[in-house]
């Protein structure tokens, strides 16, 4: 077993930023309901008011269009079931535009949901990516009509970090008065984001992708748009999502995203350097492999590299008996007998589907950790090269 | 749980870091009988080479090589140790089960997709008996995997056929096959039709 351990996994989560400990510990003793009108209600509610002023800030936003929810998957259910909505207070009755349009690669929540409606509510049109996980934007300017109720499109993709040109997205979708909505877990706190800028109508956050504490996330609801909540039968988040807000978990998200406006322009810097050296060095020590993904619109912590012929799931656990931790779009780790769909949208060849990993740096991420995690690499890929069917003379 | 424990056992990790009886190179190994089953596509496939003492009628020696996950890896490096010394009839048998108990067990949802080298050792001691003028030893109707994808035989279509499968769709139904890669479909088909024929034509 080694000793070193090396967390590359921050697109799945991350640790707790230790000023986000701090003001959670804080935010512990504070124990009254924050829709309690005397003074240990008003001492809640005044951390929850705080944070959505940061967040807000944050993606220049107005306060009242921040709603605090149970996670990102719970902010990306809440928009597409829109779509189902029985009681139409919303008034978006969706037989007047009886169709949606997602991609191929989103986040199973949003993919999920989408195929629950196309079951009922509404058809869903899915539209496919090019092989840098790019947005075919003709192909989604062809599907796009005035029947189109919404459309959804994430900012970054979990698995390769591909960032779509959202802006101009959003521009198309709205000639139609069709509503947008981008799942922007991967993107808020990693890379810059402006919703006035964007024109999104909503926009998903998550606070444990950038070092803040699971169990909180965010919607962005432009002001005027027609909504109605998923969760109901409270008056919390201006009737928005019904539940006694955890004052914990959303004060840390407050401050998370208070240390992101402070850190993530160096950070972005720092992991393009070593995003640079982790390339050149895989390059330089393994003859065989691709690099998934767009070249330069890429989360800058996220690198997805895989190799021919070596299967997802062995690469990570031998990078695990080192200490190494990453992921995999393999089958086989997945639980499915498929590899992963995003992989699948891409286009790659069958020979390098099954072999993708996923490597995600964060704010701790140092040089050293890069080097030892080359070494580990070149190790893995070697020994699993040996075992491999997928060597000349065999097929013959 | 601990924070150490891994889903698979012992012996599986065992088998998984050290993996016995790789083959090198193909080249440079005069084997007797050679097998692949699986495909990349599925991701898992497997290959099977053997030597046998002919007079003593006993595998001598045998090399995989396998491009899986970590269940793939271990129950290929299982089986080999388990084929040398046997003599091809009795490795012709081993199956799915007894690789899982000798190595304590996989997780369920690896079994199907995972355990396939004793198709690809089969096949092996298939090209032996081929090549060395023993056919007939090769049994008539025997277990033929259909599906990589889903590990789904001529035996599994029959059945399925004997429990109402009429046409692909219903076959699918019934086993899962053609559900991955989908490359067994012409094959698939044409047994199914095969099937149906054997058993339910001039019923009326």
């Amino acid at each position: 077993m080694s000793t070193r351990k090396v967390y590359l996994d921050h697109n799945a989560t991350t640790p707790l930023h230790p000023e986000v400990k701090k003001k959670m510990k804080e935010a512990m003793d504070v124990y009254g309901n924050p829709s309690s009108m005397h003074n240990f209600g008003r001492q809640a509610r005044k951390y929850i008011e705080e944070a959505r002023e940061e967040v807000a800030s944050f993606i220049n936003a107005d306060r009242d269009e921040i709603v605090f929810v149970g996670s990102g998957s719970e902010a990306n259910n809440t928009v597409l079931s829109l779509i189902n909505c029985p009681w139409r207070a919303c008034n978006m009755d969706s037989f007047d535009r009886p169709e949606i349009i997602t991609s191929e690669i989103e986040h199973p929540c949003i993919r999920e949901t989408a195929k629950c409606i196309d079951d009922s509510a509404a058809k869903v049109h899915y539209i496919p990516v090019k092989s840098n996980g790019k947005i075919d934007i003709e192909a989604l300017k062809e599907k796009l009509s005035e029947n189109t109720l919404i459309v959804s499109i994430m900012m970054a993709n979990n698995e390769i970090g591909t960032i779509q040109d959202i802006k101009e997205i959003s521009e198309i979708v709205h000639q139609y008065d069709t509503l947008f909505h981008t799942d922007a877990v991967q993107a808020v706190g990693k890379i810059p984001v402006d919703v006035k800028e964007l024109n999104v109508d909503f926009l998903s956050m998550s606070a444990h992708k950038v070092y803040g504490p699971k169990g909180v996330g965010g919607l962005y609801i432009k002001d005027g748009t027609p909504f109605c909540p998923l969760i109901r039968g409270g008056h919390q988040e201006q009737g928005r999502r019904a539940g006694t807000e955890n004052t914990i978990g959303i004060a840390g998200f407050g401050k998370a995203i208070e240390m992101r406006k402070k850190e993530m322009e160096e950070e972005e810097e720092r992991l393009l350097v070593l995003k640079k050296k982790l390339k050149a060095g895989l390059k330089n020590r393994i003859d065989q492999l691709k690099f998934i993904g767009h070249e330069e619109d890429c989360l800058p912590g996220t690198l997805n590299v895989s190799f021919p012929g070596i299967e997802g799931e062995s690469i990570l656990l031998y990078l695990d008996m080192q200490g190494v931790a990453v992921s995999t779009g393999s089958a086989c780790a997945s639980g499915s007998l498929d590899p992963s769909h995003v992989i699948l949208a891409t286009g790659l060849a069958e020979e390098y589907t099954h072999g993708s990993i996923r490597i995600s740096m964060g704010r701790r991420t140092t040089e050293e950790d890069i080097e030892y995690t080359l070494d580990a690499f070149e190790q893995t890929i070697n020994k699993l090269k040996q075992m491999t069917t997928y060597t000349d003379g065999i097929r013959s | 749980m601990n924070e150490n424990d891994w889903v698979y056992t012992e012996k599986v990790q065992d088998h998984f870091m050290n993996p016995r009886n790789i083959l090198e190179d193909i080249n440079e190994y005069d084997f007797d009988g050679k097998g692949m089953t699986g495909n990349l596509q599925c991701g898992d496939e497997m290959l099977f080479v053997i030597k046998v003492d002919q007079d003593k009628n006993v595998i001598t020696d045998c090399k995989w090589k396998t491009f899986g996950c970590a269940s793939a890896i271990a129950s290929t490096s299982k089986l080999s140790e388990m084929a040398i010394g046997m003599s091809p009839e009795e490795a012709y048998d081993l199956g799915p089960n007894q690789i899982i108990k000798a190595l304590d067990g996989l997780p369920d949802r690896k079994i199907h997709c995972s355990v396939l080298g004793d198709k690809a050792l089969r096949a092996a001691i298939d090209d032996y008996w081929k090549r060395n003028g023993m056919e007939d030893k090769i049994p008539k109707d025997k277990k033929k995997v259909v599906c990589n994808c889903m590990n789904v035989t001529n035996h599994d279509i029959e059945e399925a056929v004997l429990h109402g499968a009429r046409d692909f769709e219903e076959l699918q139904e019934h086993t899962k096959l053609g559900t991955v890669c989908g490359e067994c479909k012409p094959e698939a088909t044409r047994m199914l039709e095969e099937y149906i024929e054997k058993h339910f034509s001039n019923d009326s």
